[in-house]
C-alpha cells in the first residue's frame, strides 16, 4: 500500500479509482471560479463538465504519440527489400490490420485501414498500461507531487490506464460514431439515411400501413444506432475497469503479511498473463467493430 | 467516473492521431509491402521461367546425347564393316598375289625343266654321237650323219 499513514482498504481502492482532475472550482468553494487540481473525489465531481482528466489525457496522448513516432520512423525507412526487425514487426501489424479491413469492409475508403491501425495499436498500448503494477506510477507521481509541489500524496490521484476512464472510451467511440454518420450521409444522402431509420425492419406495400410503421421502425432503428457507440465504448471500459479493479484487489493482499503477499504475487502474475489476452482481444474487438460500423455506413441497399 | 472535457479532448486526440496515421504512416508502409509483394511474385515467376528453361535445356541435351550415341554406334558399325572389308580385300589381294607368285614359280619351274631337258638332250646327243663314234670308229663321217643325228636328238 502506498502512503505514509495507514489507509483503509476502501480508501486505497477509491484512491486508485480517482482521476487527476484539473478543472474550474464550482460556486461555494474557497477557490470558486479558479482552475486547479481537485483535492478529492467530491471536488472532482463538483467540477462537473468543466474539468479534464490530466492523467487520461497525458497517457493517451503519450502512448498515441509513441505509436505514431515508432511507426513513422519505420515508415520513413521502409524498404521493399529485406526488412529489419522493427520493420518486420510493424509490417506484421499493418498486414494483420489490412487483411482484417479487406475481409470486412466492402466499400472504398482509404481512410478506414489507417483508422483501424490507429485504433488497434493505440487501444492496445493504452490497455497495456494495465499490466503496470498498480502502485508504481501513481506512487511515483504522488512522491513527485509531495516533493516538488508540496501536496499531500493522498490527494494526488493518478490513473494510469486511460481505457478505465469512460471519457476516453466514449471519446473514441464518439469519433467513430461521427465518422459513420458522416459516411452514411455521404453515401446514402439525407433521404436514404432517414429512410434507413424509418422504413426498416417493418415495411408494407400498403401506404397506410407503411406510414403507421414509421414510428415503430424509428424507435427500433434509433436504439440500434445509439447502441453502437455505447456498446463499443462500454465494452472496452467495462473490461478494462474490471481488470484494473482485480489488480487493485490483488495489490491489497500485499498489506496482509508475508503469506498473503506471496500468494498475491502469484495471483498478480497469473492475472497479468491472462490479462495479456484480454487487452489484445479488446483492442482487436474495438478495431473490428469500428470496421463493421464503417461497413454498415457504406451499405446502401439494405434488404431485410 | 465523471464525464467532462476529457471526452472532447479524447475525441480530438483520436481524430488527430487517425489523420496523422492516414497521412504519414499508412501510405509508405503499405507501398513498401505492395512493392515487396510485386518483387517476390516477379522473382517467383523468374524462378519458374528459369526452371522451365532448365527443363528444356535438359531435354535438348538428352536429345543431343541420344543423337550422338546413335551416330557413334553407326560409325562403329561402319568402321567394323569397313574393317572386315579391308580384311577381305587384303585376303583377296594376298590370294591373287600368291596365285601370281605360284604361276611365276610354275613357269620358272617349267622353264628350268625345259632347260634341263634341252641340256640333257644335247648331252644325250653328244653321248650318242660319242657312242656311235666309238662303234663306227673309222667309218662314220660326222658331217655325213649330222642331219640324222640331229633328227634323232629332236625326237628325244
Amino acid at each position: 500500500m502506498s502512503g505514509d499513514t495507514q489507509q483503509t482498504a476502501a480508501q486505497y481502492i477509491q484512491h486508485h479509482l480517482q482521476n487527476m482532475t484539473y478543472g474550474k472550482f464550482p460556486e461555494g468553494h474557497d477557490l470558486a471560479g479558479q482552475w486547479g487540481l481537485a483535492h478529492d473525489a467530491a471536488e472532482a465531481k463538483a467540477m462537473g463538465f468543466m474539468a479534464i482528466h490530466v492523467d487520461t489525457m497525458f497517457w493517451s496522448i503519450f502512448l498515441g504519440a509513441l505509436f505514431l513516432f515508432l511507426f513513422k520512423k519505420v515508415a520513413n525507412t521502409a524498404t521493399s527489400g529485406v526488412p529489419g526487425g522493427m520493420q518486420n514487426f510493424v509490417e506484421m501489424i499493418v498486414e494483420f490490420v489490412d487483411s482484417s479491413v479487406k475481409s470486412t469492409f466492402t466499400g472504398r475508403n482509404p481512410f478506414v485501414a489507417p483508422m483501424a491501425l490507429t485504433i488497434f495499436v493505440w487501444v492496445f498500448l493504452i490497455n497495456f498500461m494495465d499490466l503496470m503494477p498498480v502502485d508504481w506510477i501513481p506512487g511515483a507521481v504522488g512522491w513527485m507531487g509531495h516533493q516538488f509541489f508540496g501536496m499531500d500524496p493522498h490527494h494526488v490521484y493518478f490513473k494510469v490506464v486511460p481505457s478505465t476512464d469512460p471519457n476516453a472510451t466514449f471519446g473514441m467511440a464518439l469519433s467513430v460514431f461521427m465518422l459513420t454518420l458522416f459516411y452514411s450521409f455521404k453515401q446514402k444522402g439525407l433521404i436514404g439515411f432517414v429512410g434507413e431509420l424509418t422504413l426498416h425492419p417493418f415495411s408494407s406495400n400498403n401506404i397506410v400501413l407503411k406510414l403507421a410503421f414509421i414510428p415503430i421502425n424509428f424507435v427500433l432503428e434509433f436504439v440500434a444506432l445509439i447502441a453502437k457507440p455505447l456498446s463499443l465504448s462500454l465494452r472496452l471500459y467495462g473490461n478494462m475497469f474490471a481488470g484494473e479493479m482485480i489488480f487493485i484487489l490483488i495489490a491489497l493482499m500485499y498489506g496482509g503479511g508475508w503469506i498473503a503477499g506471496i500468494f498475491g504475487g502469484f495471483m498478480q502474475l497469473g492475472w497479468a498473463i491472462f490479462h495479456i489476452l484480454i487487452i489484445t482481444l479488446q483492442a482487436y474487438i474495438f478495431m473490428t467493430l469500428t470496421i463493421v460500423y464503417m461497413d454498415l455506413a457504406y451499405q446502401t441497399n439494405e434488404d431485410h | 467516473m465523471n464525464i467532462n472535457l476529457t471526452l472532447i479532448g479524447q475525441s480530438i486526440t483520436f481524430a488527430v492521431f487517425v489523420w496523422f496515421c492516414y497521412a504519414y504512416v499508412w501510405p509508405p508502409l503499405v507501398n513498401a509491402l505492395a512493392e515487396r509483394k510485386k518483387q517476390i511474385s516477379e522473382g517467383l515467376a523468374a524462378a519458374e521461367r528459369g526452371q522451365h528453361e532448365q527443363e528444356l535445356a535438359e531435354k535438348r541435351a538428352a536429345e543431343h546425347l541420344k543423337e550422338a550415341k546413335g551416330q557413334a554406334s553407326e560409325i562403329i558399325v561402319q568402321a567394323q564393316k569397313r574393317a572386315s572389308e579391308i580384311v577381305d580385300e587384303a585376303k583377296d589381294d594376298a590370294r591373287t598375289e600368291a596365285d601370281r607368285i605360284k604361276i611365276g614359280a610354275d613357269a620358272e619351274i617349267a622353264q628350268e625343266i625345259n632347260r634341263a631337258r634341252e641340256d640333257l638332250r644335247q648331252q644325250v646327243a653328244i653321248l650318242a654321237i660319242a657312242g656311235a663314234e666309238k662303234i663306227l670308229k673309222q667309218e662314220v663321217n660326222a658331217e655325213a650323219h649330222a642331219s640324222t643325228l640331229s633328227a634323232l636328238a629332236e625326237q628325244l
